[in-house]
């Protein structure tokens, strides 16, 4: 194909001024088409590929969960303990885009990465990665992003607050980083067979480099903030990283400005917590053509991809901007706290389309 | 044939709006069906296709770069035939369709996709979908009823002009891809006048076609036959009868969807205010399937299935085969002719229509042998004429 594509694969590395020259020869006698057209019959992984990824193996954690091994095309650039990385994956036939924290260790012997899903009822991609996915299936990937990792200067002592499939990135940052000494860990899951890594999460507090509290809620119940903090006498004086649903997180994040401790305090959202919707309105898409009734609830990301738009996506939840799309005009509602945003005709105010929602008529530029 | 409308005895008279209404319905829900079956198997077969296509391109090329021995230069020839063929068919005219937009995969998709046609995609998408698929054969609207150039319809007065429309729909045929993309350019009515012809847009949408025929053109007879070396010429030769053969079987299976004898056509009036149902009955009589195997389903790109198609022209086309029974039981039980018949068929009868109207309305239909010789002077008098003797001769007839 000779059109470029909205995804969000950032610029690819720069490559020899003679291999670019060969390529466009090499374009002349493959137009329309592209060398890499047929290259990616026989090699999707090769470098100067679109990112791609091979599933080597799916190794079962819990009854809901499992750890994926992914081989990386040449492309790949590595991560950060802590970020994420972002996959496609065709679910009947559906090209899905999520998010999933790496859990692997850096610089693996055989090279390839790894993510931990929990399959969430109902939910489209985590059943089909955990319960349907077959090694040797390609996927496509993006390079790994995210802020929940440490600071270059290690907090001398450190407190993880999880809870559920929110132990992945934690566990991607005790794996690496056995520099930490003084770690506490507070994991919340319904029941002991729920939690994921366990078996590792015992050793590793057998072995004295972390202090673990688990806390099963199908018996014991939610942990609330002032009750981490109770469970966690010095946690004034650690660093702290927490992941798990939003409830948790807006009681932490509450109570821990309240304190005073706001700047030693990491969140990572696995989805935005919508509050606020509305009426919904008529969007169009000037380039594409198309035109769809969106309700004011769903987020226009996606509400387009269900119409068969290729929308550019990131995180899907606010945070990394990869869906950013200029609105010309209309209105839209930011679903996490019902700002209203318009544009006149000609302003192009550029919006996010994973957490707005039509709040009237919108014509977007793409 | 004439516009259904001025019909004495018009094949949907016998239907009521409630009918046509109840036909769209359940058109609707058996489109309904499809959308909410498309899967993992439709994915999976439309890229074998294009990976199917891929291989054989590639295949086909690699022999003719040694095509100056003949057996190589005949496999690679019927390849790269068949590979334009797929490449047109199957897969271009259907992703461009965004048959396959709902799997959300950028490379097969109808804004990206780029094709082997002297026509860019983007022009050809306005004028094949927004403008052909939405005003299928009403007269005036419709310019894919003989592109603008030919006589398609009784009711357009005829010419002398027109008893070489034989001869200029076959040139047509072998050039086809250079007619679409002068069709889509709309050149006859945009070189007109000096206002259209200095119009930014429309130099801009030239200058694309141009570009776009300049590197179509110098893969195909230049940088191929270049790296055939010695074997340049042959490899030229291939790549043109490639073309041509493509050219000729996609005129030739456009040529079956709409124009066979027998195909209704509709005034402009007709459509005002159209229903859904009205819609969906006007594709329903203006368009004719092909009958065949399999392989000829996939090598016409499903368009045998024309009338599908036209139904729903942005289901898969791997599908329309698995709804034909049910659309052919819908015209049997509202008593409306499923037009379906063999390739040779409704390319004879498509091609017997183009003489027939290259003629005088009634000219082909009165000539016997016996009075051959006065038609033929009847014919010579109204070509040599004036209009005013094409009108008397025409009326006397
Ligand atoms: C930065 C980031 C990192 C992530 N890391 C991980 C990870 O390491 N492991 C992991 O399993 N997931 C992780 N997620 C979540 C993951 O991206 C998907 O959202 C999740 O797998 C659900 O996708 P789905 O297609 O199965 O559900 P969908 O089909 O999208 O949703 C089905 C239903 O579940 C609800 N839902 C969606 N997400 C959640 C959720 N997280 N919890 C509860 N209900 C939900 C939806 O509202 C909907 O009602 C991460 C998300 C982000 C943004
Ligand atoms: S997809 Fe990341 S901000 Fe919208």
């Amino acid at each position: 194909m000779t059109t470029t594509v909205p995804q969000p694969t950032p610029a690819r590395q720069p490559r020899p001024a003679l291999r670019d020259r060969v390529l466009k020869l090499v374009e002349l006698a493959t137009t329309p088409l592209l060398p890499t057209d047929y290259l990616d019959l026989v090699a999707p992984l090769r470098s100067g590929a679109a990112l791609r990824g091979r599933i080597e193996a799916v190794l079962p954690e819990t009854r809901d969960a499992a750890t994926l091994v992914i081989r990386p095309g040449r492309g790949w650039r590595g991560h950060t303990p802590g970020q994420y990385v972002r996959i496609g994956v065709d679910v009947d036939g559906v090209r899905q885009w999520r998010a999933y924290s790496l859990t692997s260790r850096l610089g693996r012997a055989d090279g390839c990465i790894a993510i931990t899903v929990k399959a969430i009822p109902g939910g489209t991609v985590s059943n089909h990665l955990v319960h349907r996915t077959a090694p040797g299936t390609v996927i496509q990937l993006d390079q790994a992003a995210g802020e929940f990792v440490l600071p270059t200067q290690r907090p001398a002592k450190a407190l993880f607050v999880t809870a559920g499939s929110g132990i992945t990135p934690v566990m991607g940052l005790l794996r690496n980083h056995p520099e930490l000494t003084d770690v506490v860990l507070v994991h919340s899951a319904p029941t002991p067979e729920d939690v994921v890594f366990a078996a590792e999460l015992w050793s590793l507090a057998a072995d004295g480099r972390i202090r673990l509290v688990e806390q099963h809620t199908d018996t014991a119940g939610l942990l609330d903030a002032a009750g981490i903090a109770a469970l966690v006498p010095d946690s004034a004086e650690r660093a702290t990283w927490a992941c798990g649903p939003v409830g948790m997180l807006e009681a932490i994040e509450e109570h821990w400005a309240a304190a005073g401790l706001a700047d030693r305090l990491y969140t990572e959202r696995f989805r935005p917590t919508v509050l606020v919707t509305g009426e919904g309105g008529t969007v169009s898409f000037a380039r594409s053509g198309t035109t769809l009734e969106a309700d004011g609830a769903t987020p226009i990301l996606d509400v387009a991809e269900e119409a068969g738009v290729l929308m550019p996506s990131g995180c899907r939840m606010g945070i990394c901007f990869g869906c950013v799309l200029p609105l010309r005009e209309g209105a839209v509602r930011d679903l996490r706290n019902g700002e209203i945003t318009t544009a006149a005709p000609g302003d192009g105010v550029l919006i996010q389309t994973c957490i707005s929602a039509a709040a009237g008529a919108c014509d977007i530029d793409h | 044939m004439t516009v259904l409308q001025k019909k004495n005895e018009s094949p949907i008279a016998h239907l009521t709006a409630a009918d046509i209404e109840a036909i769209g319905r359940e058109l609707d829900a058996l489109r309904q069906e499809v959308v909410e079956s498309r899967g993992e198997s439709d994915a999976a077969y439309i890229r074998k296709v294009i990976a199917v296509q891929r291989k054989l391109e590639l295949g086909s090329r690699a022999a003719l770069l040694v095509s100056m021995f003949p057996p190589a230069w005949l496999v690679g020839t019927v390849g790269l035939s068949v590979a334009k063929i797929l490449e047109n068919m199957e897969i271009g005219h259907n992703i461009l369709h965004g048959q396959w937009d709902w799997m959300r995969d950028p490379k097969i998709h109808s804004t990206t996709w780029e094709w082997d046609m002297a026509s860019p995609a983007e022009q050809w998408k306005h004028s094949h979908n927004e403008l052909h698929h939405t005003y299928t054969n009403v007269i005036g609207k419709d310019n894919d009823l003989g592109y603008g150039i030919m006589r398609v319809d009784e009711d357009q007065r005829w010419h002398p002009l027109y008893l070489v429309q034989p001869l200029s729909n076959f040139v047509n045929a072998c050039l086809f891809e250079y007619g679409i993309a002068a069709y889509d350019l709309e050149l006859g009515k945009n070189l007109a006048s000096e206002r259209r012809r200095n119009d930014p847009a429309f130099r801009a949408r030239v200058k694309a076609v141009l570009r776009k025929i300049g590197k179509q053109a110098s893969k195909d007879y230049l940088v191929h036959p270049l790296l055939s070396g010695p074997s340049f010429l042959p490899t030229l030769a291939a790549n043109v009868t490639a073309n041509v053969v493509r050219n000729l079987w996609s005129h030739s299976v456009i040529m079956c969807g709409h124009f066979p004898e027998g195909v209704e056509t509709f005034e402009k009036k007709s459509i005002e205010g159209e229903t859904r149902g009205e819609w969906y009955v006007r594709q329903m009589l203006g368009s004719a399937n092909i009958s065949g195997s399999k392989a000829m389903h996939i090598m016409t790109g499903n368009l045998s299935h024309q009338v599908e198609h036209h139904l729903f022209p942005d289901l898969p086309s791997n599908r329309y085969a698995e709804i034909a029974p049910k659309v052919r039981d819908l015209f049997d039980r509202y008593g409306l002719r499923y037009h379906s018949a063999s390739l040779p068929r409704q390319v004879g009868s498509a091609w017997h229509k183009v003489f027939r109207l290259s003629l005088p309305n009634g000219w082909m239909a009165q000539t016997t042998p016996r009075n051959a010789p006065a038609q033929v002077v009847k014919l010579v008098r109204m070509t040599t004429g004036g209009a005013k003797a094409r009108r008397q001769l025409q009326a006397a007839a």
